[in-house]
Parts: structure tokens; C-alpha cells; sequence
């Protein structure tokens, strides 16, 4: 796999509030918990290792002492589930406006992506790659067409469970510009591993410039090889399955392709969106991703380039 | 020592006894019926008269013909050819086995044969009155696992490998009305 | 009470070998291969779950080094995803269901007995059918993987990935099946050990001298009868999802796929403290006696215990916490994962007193002591810090959440655990083992255990899910994951280094007599290797450590239990003190046979229903066998005079 520059995948790098109230509870959390484990070990090496008083520590003195400990451990607990308590209230405190809306639906194995809007004609489909604007919020709405999946960005969010027949809600920003890249979290089968997907956070008028682009239909090109290629699409059996607005592939069970090569990756994050991948994906999808639900395609020699570059021309 | 290492021994000779026994006494028809092929064999190109659509043979009984189903008795394959089945709409006309606009799947009344051959050649050439081409548009080993679906929907394949019920909105197959 | 007792003891001339030589003829193993079937001796059970469990810890074993061997390479094609799947389900599944639960098992119905001074379990058939059922389950779960059907959506079999749809063929219906033999198994045992300390320990022994390995062993038992049920009732609604078309997990038709989640975890919580709290009763075991002081803080342990096995049961939406649940709720179950911290902690502190207010010895079982302090309290902070939600929704699901279990059960349960086996390995054998290669051993594991683990602490906060079968060169995981992989093998160095000392130490080590470590409970009164019939005389207690208090030979006794058959002293729930004389059976091949049955009706229903009603049929018969009356059998109400 080539090597893809530039994003990152971490709990521990915050890139925005939620995950920074997080990264804020972890460094609290190990400080003390870090604290408390240097404690015990070392009262078990002096325990083992000094020197025997005589007479031996009586008992009522080592009542006391454990007692305190133990009067010392509950307040910690108290305090770390105040501190726990408290993360989650700020997580969950919705006080935003004008968020974007964004419907993930997990599918064996790859995500579908609705755009939601007031007004229909604004909404934009697409797979496996989000776009969302640095600064403004974002309410991620997470379902299932089949088993549990799991929507997670580290750097932006915890993680929410993409559930059949529910609708998970959570909100998330983030506050600075960058590539995030983020994993299906609940194993849901064969390609689990190589279910990611590229959040791409840009400045908001790059954000509505790449909003724009994706509702148009397909780009119409006029090159001979091109119509070639849209020819051979139309005849394969790529429209059973696949969406390519502003031709006659209508299948709904596949990711839509309406803008494919504006994408980062393919596959679901599986490798980067270059034509000899795409090409290797078309013709042998299963030894890339054993088990996927893309069948490999019979593509003839001859009808392989049209195709691509009519493929390469979905902006 | 010397009882402990009686116990030892008759624990070992225990366990493998009890152990070669009961491994003998499983169905050795697992192996095919649990494989998984996750990459099949390249597809060949164009239709294939698969098999015969009557069952009169003048002149006395024709050579067997016909192409092996690889997917047969492959609980994978029929449940791969159950999400197939709904996704390229194969219940829009037959329903989930009981037909509408398509005749019936769930009885054992093929109008066309029900051997995996006919049954493949039903979808991979269509038929007069409304049963749409298939072939070139579904992979050939696709076609093999609805099949082995369609099949399972009456019952014709064993019930190890059929699934107890879909995901879905309740359907039953003549398996489970048995 | 104990003081009346004593009052009533007179010195009585006893002929000891003739009372010797008829208690090894009644007691006497049966002998042949028909022989094995027929045992009901604990201590043969007992060892056949330890020498079984650990079978199937080499099997998880070789699965774990298969998986850090894919997993040690980003992009590795060592295994493709339907093998890797298929291995990490089952090591999950042998390592917690034919490991963990059952190990434990075995060294209670191997020691209670003994610690309690008593011969034999109340129940010595069922205990028999329960080793079978286990056995059986093991065999079936191992046969399933060799003919290809291993189960491959994870230990835990999340719905719908498990459901008919999403997981053709049989293999979840064997996964689901396995369960049902395993939790069976389990039940029988919890059953044994409940009935065994309450009514059958030697007279004295009040609740409050029973040994702190016992009571944990008593508290795992309520435990597991409460849980077990919870996890045979879920995989019973999977399979009739599967095999007859309900829809308890189908969202469709009005099922959820979140059912599967409490049902499981409502079991799966408990099952995690039924695993860890015998290991803490062999801690307290292994620091009173190297401590050379009897316990600090009984009272308090016993009590940390029972509230760690009540509060257990409430924790199990902590599992959950990504899945969407209301927050007040998920914040209730964050305060209880906290809470359950604070009797774990004050066992802690009380054992760190007695090691204070003793003279502790660093013997190697001591050193696995120390092992399972540095791992397991890392495990627990870690644990802390994942109770709560907001932490929690970052690290679910990744490497996080294995280094954390990995650090509790390897560390609270596995270490302790071969500390006490090295510890009760003269009462077992008569031998002792090589201190020098046990002191290395435990060194090895310990080191081997943190290169393993530690990194994934790294891994999952730097976003590297669970369960993946291959990962990207430019993740950036590539590093920790070899040291991982590098770590394991040293810890299978070391597991090949345990077991060469036990057949070594076996073969040839010194004799050991009876107490070598000079140890204060009952078990250490009578030979090593303990005989068939536990003890020539039932002890009679006046404290906590009865050999400490008095040297061995100074213990009263009780005569007049009959020799010539399997005769056991039942006594009374508080004070222990004498109540009947019950007459226990001898060795039978009937448990087997019904185990037969059993396993019979469970493995046809996998594929058709209606085996079970078949199974039922087929145990009809052994059932008459073993209920048949004996006539030896006989109900003695007045305790005869000696000679």
C-alpha cells in the first residue's frame, strides 16, 4: 500500500472540544492512576524488603492504615467520577447553531454518507469520505443496513455504535484543518479491518465549493474514450449495483460512484484512489478484500481503459 | 507418586479415548458444507446451455449432461445467494418464494426443471413471459449461489446449510413449514 | 462451642492401620480402563479439569501466536480474514469457557474438600457428570473447528453478525452449543461446592474459620448459578433464531440486537469475577502462609468478597457504553464499575498489612504473588479508567480494552494461579518442585506478559480497533505490534518452562512430606500425596489455622465414622457442629453414560430440535441406573460407640 501523507488516527491527538474534553480525562485519569500504582508497589517492596521492628507493627496500627487507605480510595473514586460525570455532561451539551447534518449508514463492509439539508434538492450522496467545515458543528447520525458497525473519528469524538433499525446521535467540531481518518470500531465480519473512511477538515468556503460539486450529476465529457467507457459501464454489470447520477445506473446496494474519482481512497479507505488500483479493484476485488460483496467484474482487455477513464472522469 | 501417576496416565488415555470416539461419530459432510470460497474461479464467458428442459428422451435414456453446481449444499453460497436475491430484486417479482408477478419458488413445481442446471439456465437466459436475461449482468458464480438459494427456498437442499430465516421481514421457506 | 466439644473428646486406643487399610479398601480407585469412567473421587476429578483446562490453554495459546504472528507485520498475508476471524473467536472462546471457568473449577473441587476436612464432594456422581459435560463440550467446540466449522464472529457473538443471516452454516450453532455443555459443567460444580462447605466441613470449622480460598470458592459458586443460566438462556434464544426462525435478535420484526448485548454481558460481566475471585482466594492463601501470620483482615475479606460477587452483577452495561444508551443510565453503571473497586482495594490493603505485620518469605509461589500485585493492580487502574463513559467511547473496541483484560485475568487470575498450583503441588504429587527453574519461570511470564501487553495500551489510544486482521504500513502500529509479538513468544518460552518443571519435578523432584511450607490449614495435615480418603481422622477446629495452632498430632479428632464404607460426617451451617453420618457412593459408571446422553441430545439439536427430546430419551436409562436405591446406602441417625 502506498503511503498515504498526512492524517492521522489517534484518541490522543484532540483535533476538536470533544475529544479534547476526553484527552483532558485521560492525562487526569493516568496521572492518578499512574500515582496510585507507583504506591502500591512500592508499600509491597517495603513490605517485603525492610527491616522487622520488634515487637512486630501491631495490629491496631495496621487497622489504621487500612482504613485510611481505604478512606483515601474512596474519595479518589469520588473525585474521578465527578470528573467522569462532568466529561460527559460537557460531550453531551448541544449549544450550537446551524450544524451540518450527516446520515452514516454502515453496510458490510463500507459506508454510505447522506448529506441532510431543509431542502431536499440540497442533499448530497456520496460514500466513504466526508468533508466538514473547521469551526462548525456536526451532528453525526449513525444506522446500520445490516450487523453493528461503529462510527469513530479518535481525533474528533468517541466512538458511537451504527445499529440496525436505530439512529445514534452524536455532535462533534473540529478546530483545526487536517485529514482524520477513522475505522469501522465493532467487528461486523470478513473486511472489518478495511472498513475506514478520510474525514477531511477544511475551511468552510472549500467546504461549500466541495458541497457544491458533489450534488451535480455526473460530469458529461465528450472525449470518444470517455462515452466508450460510460458505454461499457452501461452494459456491465456494474449498474445493478452501483449509482452514477446522470446515467442510467440507478442500483442502490453498492456505494455511489456519481463522483468517484473526487474521492481520496477506495475501498472503503482501503488504498488509494489511483487508476491501476481501481483498475486491480474492478478486475479482482476479492484479492484485495477477501469477502467483500463486490463481485470481480469480467472486464475484456480492450473495454478495461474506456472504462477507467470514463471512471476517472467522475470529478 | 505411583497412584498420582496412575491417575496421570489413565487421565491422558481417558481423554483421548473419549476424544477419538466422539470425533469419528461427526458428519464428515461438514467440510464442504461450511467452505467458504471467497475467490471463485474466473468466470466463463457467454451462456451455456446448461441443461435439458424436458423430461422425454425418445429412443431410450440420453447421456447425462449438465454443469456441476459448485455451489450445492454450501451454506455460504445459499446465504450469499440470499442477499443477492433481494438485491437485485429477484423478490420485486417472486416475492420472498411466493410469487406475485412471478410464479411461486417455494413448491417444487419448476416450470422450466429444478435441477441446478435448469434453474441456472432460467436466470442466465430468461424465459418467455417476464423472466428478465441475467446473463452478462450477474457474475456466473453468482448466479450458481442464487441457485443454491432458490433451491433451499423448497427445501431441496439440506437444512444444515439453509438459513433458519432472513434478517428481514418474515419469511418463511418450506423448510421451516415442515 | 468449641469448648463444649472439647470437653466431650476422650482419649481413645485406635488401631491406625487396621483403620488405614479399610479406609484404602473402601476408598480404593476402580481400576482398568472401564475404571476411568467409573471414578468419582474428587481429587481424580479435580486433577482432570486442571490437566483438561490446561489442554485447552496450550490450544488458545497456539491461537494467540498465530494471531501476533499476522499481527506482527502491517499487510501480513500470513492468514486470510476468514482463518483469523475463526482464531480469534476461538481463542477467546477456549481461553474464558474451557480454560478459565473450568481451571478454577478443578482446584476447588480438588482443595475444598481437603481445606474443609471432609473426604469427598456431597454430590461425587454429579461431580463426575459435570467433568464429562465439560469434557464433552471441549471435544465438540475442537471437532466443530477440525471439520470446518469453527465460529468466527467474535467470543462474544455480537447479533446480527451472528444471526442466521450474517453467519451461514453451523458453526455459531456450535459456538452457542458449547456454551450450553460449558455452563452445565459449571453449574454441577457450583452446585458441589455450595452443598460441600456448607454441610460437610469438619466439625469447629464456623463460618468464620473457613479458609479465605473456600469462601472465595463458595462466593465464585452463587455466583456462577446466578450468571450461567443468563448466558445458556442467550445462546439458547441465538440458536432458535438460527435453527427454528424466532425473532428475538431480528430488529424487522420487532426484535433488538441489543438483547444479545444485555443478556450476554449480564452474564459476561459476573463470568470475568468468577474467573478472578478464586484467584484472589489463592492469594490469600499463598500471603498468609508466606507471610508466616495468619491473615490481616479476615472479616474484612470475606466480606470484600461477597460485595465484589453482588456488586459484580451490576456492572454489565459498561460493556455497552458505545451503543447508544441513555446517559443518567451509563453513568449508574460508571459509579458501580468504580464502586466494585473499593473491596478489591481493601483486600489489597489487608493483604499488604499482613506482609507488614508478618515475616514474608519470598518462596516462588510468593513471587507469582508479587507478579499478579504488579499486573493485575495495573490492570485494575486501567479498568478504573475505562468505567468511565467518555473515556470509554474513545478506547472500546481497540487494543486498549485487550491489554486491559488481559492484565486482570492473566494477572488476577493465571498468575495466582500458577503460583498455587506450585504451592499445592507437594499436597498433589508429594513432590516439590525446582525452586531455581520456578523462580525463572515466573520471571520469564512476568517480563514475557508486559512486552506483550503493555504496547497495546499505545495501539488502541492510537486508534488501532480489536480485531482486525491486517493493518496498514503507514498506521504507524507496525512497531508496537512486533514488540507484542515478540513478547508472546516469550511467554509461550515461559509456559513450556512451567509445564517442563511440573513433569520434571513429578518424575524426580525431592519428597515432600507432609506440610513443606509449613502452612496452617487442614490440607497440610495429612499425607503428600493426600490419600483417597483425604483423612485417617476428621480434624476438629478451634481456629483459622488449625496447624498453627497446634502441632499435628495435638488435633482432636473425631473416631467413629465407619471404615468399611464411604461414610462422611455431616455437620450444621453456622458452628459446624456434628448433625448425621451420610454414606457417599462408590465409583459408578452411570454419570458417564448420562453424560453420553446429554451430549448426545445437545450436539443432534444443533442440527434438528427434536434430538433433544431423543437426548432426554436416551438418558432414561442411566438416569434409572445411577437414582437406582442402593442397598448399602443407609441413613445412620445415632452415632455408634467405638470399641
Amino acid at each position: 500500500m502506498i503511503a498515504l501523507a498526512g492524517f492521522t488516527q489517534s484518541a490522543v491527538n484532540p483535533a476538536g472540544p470533544q475529544s479534547a474534553h476526553i484527552y483532558h480525562l485521560w492525562h487526569l485519569y493516568l496521572w492518578i492512576c499512574v500515582a496510585v500504582w507507583v504506591l502500591v508497589i512500592a508499600f509491597l517492596i517495603a513490605g517485603l524488603t525492610r527491616r522487622r521492628p520488634q515487637p512486630q507493627t501491631p495490629d491496631t496500627k495496621l487497622r489504621r492504615s487500612v482504613i485510611t487507605a481505604t478512606a483515601i480510595t474512596i474519595g479518589i473514586l469520588f473525585f474521578m467520577l465527578v470528573a467522569s460525570i462532568q466529561t460527559g455532561n460537557a460531550l453531551a451539551t448541544r449549544s450550537f447553531t446551524k450544524p451540518v447534518s450527516i446520515e452514516i449508514t454502515g453496510h458490510q463492509w463500507w459506508w454510505e454518507v447522506h448529506y441532510q439539508f431543509s431542502q431536499p434538492d440540497q442533499e448530497v450522496v456520496t460514500a466513504n469520505e466526508i468533508h466538514i467545515p473547521v469551526g462548525r458543528a456536526v451532528i453525526l447520525k449513525a444506522t446500520s443496513q445490516d450487523v453493528i458497525h461503529s462510527v469513530w473519528i479518535p481525533n474528533l469524538d468517541g466512538k458511537i455504535d451504527a445499529i440496525p433499525e436505530h439512529v445514534n446521535t452524536i455532535w462533534l467540531r473540529a478546530d483545526k484543518p487536517g485529514i482524520y481518518r477513522r475505522q469501522c470500531a465493532e467487528f461486523c465480519g470478513m473486511q472489518h479491518a478495511h472498513m475506514a473512511m478520510l474525514v477531511f477538515a477544511e475551511p468552510e468556503p472549500k467546504f461549500e465549493r466541495w458541497l457544491a460539486d458533489q450534488r451535480s450529476g455526473a460530469r458529461s465529457s465528450a472525449g470518444a474514450v470517455v462515452m466508450r467507457g460510460r458505454q461499457i459501464f452501461e452494459n456491465a454489470p456494474c449498474l445493478l449495483c452501483h449509482t452514477i447520477r446522470g446515467t442510467g445506473a440507478a442500483g442502490t446496494t453498492g456505494p455511489d460512484l456519481t463522483h468517484l474519482a473526487s474521492r481520496t481512497t477506495l475501498a472503503a479507505g482501503t488504498m488509494p484512489n489511483t487508476p491501476g488500483n481501481l483498475a486491480g479493484w474492478i478486475t479482482d476485488s476479492q484479492r484485495i478484500k477477501p469477502g467483500n460483496n463486490m463481485p470481480p467484474i469480467n472486464v475484456p482487455s480492450e473495454d478495461l481503459q474506456p472504462l477507467l477513464s470514463f471512471l476517472e472522469s467522475l470529478r | 507418586m505411583v497412584r498420582s501417576t496412575g491417575i496421570m496416565k489413565r487421565v491422558t488415555k481417558g481423554v483421548l479415548a473419549c476424544a477419538s470416539v466422539l470425533v469419528l461419530a461427526t458428519l464428515a459432510s461438514s467440510c464442504k458444507r461450511e467452505s467458504r470460497t471467497l475467490r471463485n474461479e474466473p468466470p466463463q464467458r457467454g451462456l451455456y446451455d446448461a441443461a435439458r428442459e424436458s423430461t422425454n428422451e425418445p429412443g431410450g435414456k440420453l447421456p447425462k449432461i449438465g454443469m456441476p453446481s459448485p455451489a450445492e449444499g454450501n451454506a455460504y453460497a445459499i446465504s450469499q445467494g440470499q442477499r443477492l436475491f433481494d438485491w437485485y430484486n429477484c423478490s420485486g417479482c417472486h416475492a420472498q418464494g411466493g410469487g406475485g408477478m412471478g410464479p411461486p419458488l417455494m413448491d417444487r413445481r419448476f416450470t422450466y426443471g429444478s435441477q441446478p442446471a435448469n434453474i441456472y439456465d432460467t436466470i442466465v437466459r430468461g424465459r418467455p413471459n417476464g423472466m428478465p436475461t441475467w446473463g452478462g449482468r450477474i457474475p456466473e458464480f453468482q448466479v450458481w449461489q442464487l441457485v443454491a438459494y432458490v433451491r433451499s427456498l423448497s427445501g431441496s437442499e439440506p437444512s444444515a446449510a439453509t438459513p433458519g430465516r432472513s434478517d428481514g421481514l418474515e419469511k418463511k421457506t418450506r423448510a421451516q413449514l415442515q | 462451642m468449641s469448648a463444649d466439644l472439647l470437653s466431650t473428646i476422650d482419649q481413645y486406643e485406635i488401631d491406625e492401620a487396621a483403620a488405614k487399610r479399610d479406609l484404602e479398601n473402601s476408598w480404593r480407585a476402580p481400576g482398568g480402563f472401564i475404571g476411568w469412567f467409573q471414578e468419582v473421587n474428587h481429587k481424580a476429578i479435580g486433577l482432570r479439569y486442571i490437566v483438561t483446562a490446561f489442554i485447552f490453554l496450550i490450544a488458545g495459546g497456539i491461537e494467540a501466536l498465530l494471531m501476533r504472528y499476522q499481527l506482527a507485520i502491517p499487510d501480513h498475508r500470513f492468514l486470510n480474514p476468514n482463518l483469523y476471524n475463526e482464531i480469534f473467536t476461538i481463542h477467546g472462546s477456549t481461553m474464558m469457557f474451557l480454560f478459565a471457568v473450568p481451571v478454577m473449577e478443578g482446584m476447588g473441587i480438588y482443595l475444598v474438600p481437603l481445606m474443609i476436612g471432609t473426604r469427598n464432594v456431597a454430590f461425587p456422581r454429579l461431580n463426575a457428570y459435570g467433568y464429562y459435560m465439560f469434557l464433552f463440550g471441549g471435544i465438540f467446540l475442537y471437532a466443530g473447528i477440525f471439520l470446518n466449522m469453527a465460529p468466527d464472529a467474535g467470543w462474544f457473538a455480537y447479533t446480527p453478525l451472528s444471526g442466521p443471516q450474517f453467519s451461514p452454516g453451523k458453526r455459531l450453532d456450535f459456538w452457542a452449543q458449547m456454551i450450553t455443555f460449558t455452563e452445565l459443567s459449571a453449574l454441577v460444580v457450583a452446585i458441589e461446592i455450595i452443598v460441600t462447605v456448607i454441610k460437610l466441613r469438619g466439625p469447629g470449622m464456623s463460618l468464620d474459620r473457613i479458609p479465605i480460598f473456600v469462601w472465595a470458592m463458595l462466593v465464585q459458586s452463587f455466583m456462577v448459578v446466578f450468571a450461567m443460566p443468563a448466558v445458556m438462556d442467550a445462546s439458547g434464544m441465538l440458536m432458535m433464531d438460527r435453527t427454528i426462525g424466532t425473532h428475538f435478535f431480528n430488529p424487522a420484526e420487532g426484535g433488538d440486537p441489543l438483547l444479545w448485548q444485555h443478556t450476554f454481558w449480564f452474564f459476561g460481566h459476573p463470568e470475568v469475577y468468577i474467573i478472578f475471585i478464586p484467584g484472589t482466594g489463592m492469594v490469600a492463601e499463598l500471603v498468609t502462609v508466606f507471610s508466616r501470620r495468619p491473615i490481616f483482615g479476615y472479616t474484612a475479606i470475606v466480606l470484600s468478597i461477597i460485595s465484589t460477587g453482588f456488586i459484580g452483577f451490576g456492572l454489565w452495561v459498561h460493556h455497552m457504553f458505545a451503543t447508544g444508551l441513555p446517559q443518567l443510565g451509563e453513568s449508574f453503571f460508571t459509579a458501580a464499575s468504580l464502586l466494585i473497586t473499593i473491596p478489591t482495594g481493601v483486600q489489597f490493603f489487608c493483604w499488604l498489612a499482613t506482609m507488614w505485620g508478618g515475616r514474608p518469605k519470598l518462596t516462588v509461589p510468593f513471587w507469582y504473588v508479587i507478579s499478579f500485585f504488579i499486573i493485575f493492580v495495573a490492570g485494575g487502574l486501567s479498568g478504573v479508567m475505562i468505567a468511565s463513559v467518555p473515556f470509554d467511547i474513545q478506547v472500546h473496541d481497540t487494543f486498549f480494552i485487550v491489554a486491559h483484560f488481559h492484565y486482570v485475568l492473566i494477572g488476577g487470575a493465571v498468575f495466582p494461579l500458577l503460583g498455587a498450583i506450585y504451592y499445592w503441588f507437594p499436597k498433589m504429587t508429594g513432590r516439590l518442585q525446582d525452586d531455581r527453574l520456578g523462580l525463572i519461570t515466573c520471571w520469564i511470564l512476568l517480563i514475557g506478559f508486559n512486552l506483550t501487553f503493555f504496547p497495546m495500551h499505545w495501539l488502541g489510544l492510537h486508534g488501532m480497533p480489536r480485531r482486525v486482521y491486517a493493518y496498514s504500513a503507514n498506521s504507524g502500529w507496525a512497531s508496537m505490534n512486533a514488540l507484542a509479538s515478540i513478547g508472546a513468544v516469550v511467554i509461550a518460552v515461559g509456559g513450556i518452562l512451567y509445564l517442563v518443571n511440573i513433569f520434571r519435578s513429578k518424575r524426580d523432584g525431592g519428597f515432600s512430606g507432609p506440610n513443606p511450607w509449613q502452612a496452617g490449614t487442614l490440607e497440610w495435615m495429612t499425607d503428600s500425596p493426600a490419600p483417597r480418603y483425604n483423612f485417617l481422622h476428621i480434624p476438629i477446629v478451634s481456629g483459622r489455622e488449625p496447624l498453627w495452632e497446634r502441632p499435628s498430632d495435638e488435633i482432636p479428632l473425631v473416631i467413629g465414622l465407619r471404615t468399611d464404607r464411604r461414610e462422611v460426617l455431616v455437620t450444621r451451617t453456622l458452628e459446624a457442629s456434628p448433625d448425621h453420618r451420610y454414606v457417599l457412593p462408590g465409583p459408578t459408571i452411570w454419570p458417564f453414560w448420562v453424560a453420553v446422553g446429554t451430549g448426545i441430545g445437545f450436539t443432534g439439536s444443533v442440527f434438528n430440535m427434536w434430538w433433544f427430546v431423543l437426548g432426554g430419551f436416551i438418558c432414561f436409562v442411566p438416569f434409572v441406573g445411577w437414582f437406582w436405591p442402593h442397598r448399602n446406602i443407609n441413613f445412620v441417625p445415632k452415632m455408634e460407640k467405638p470399641k
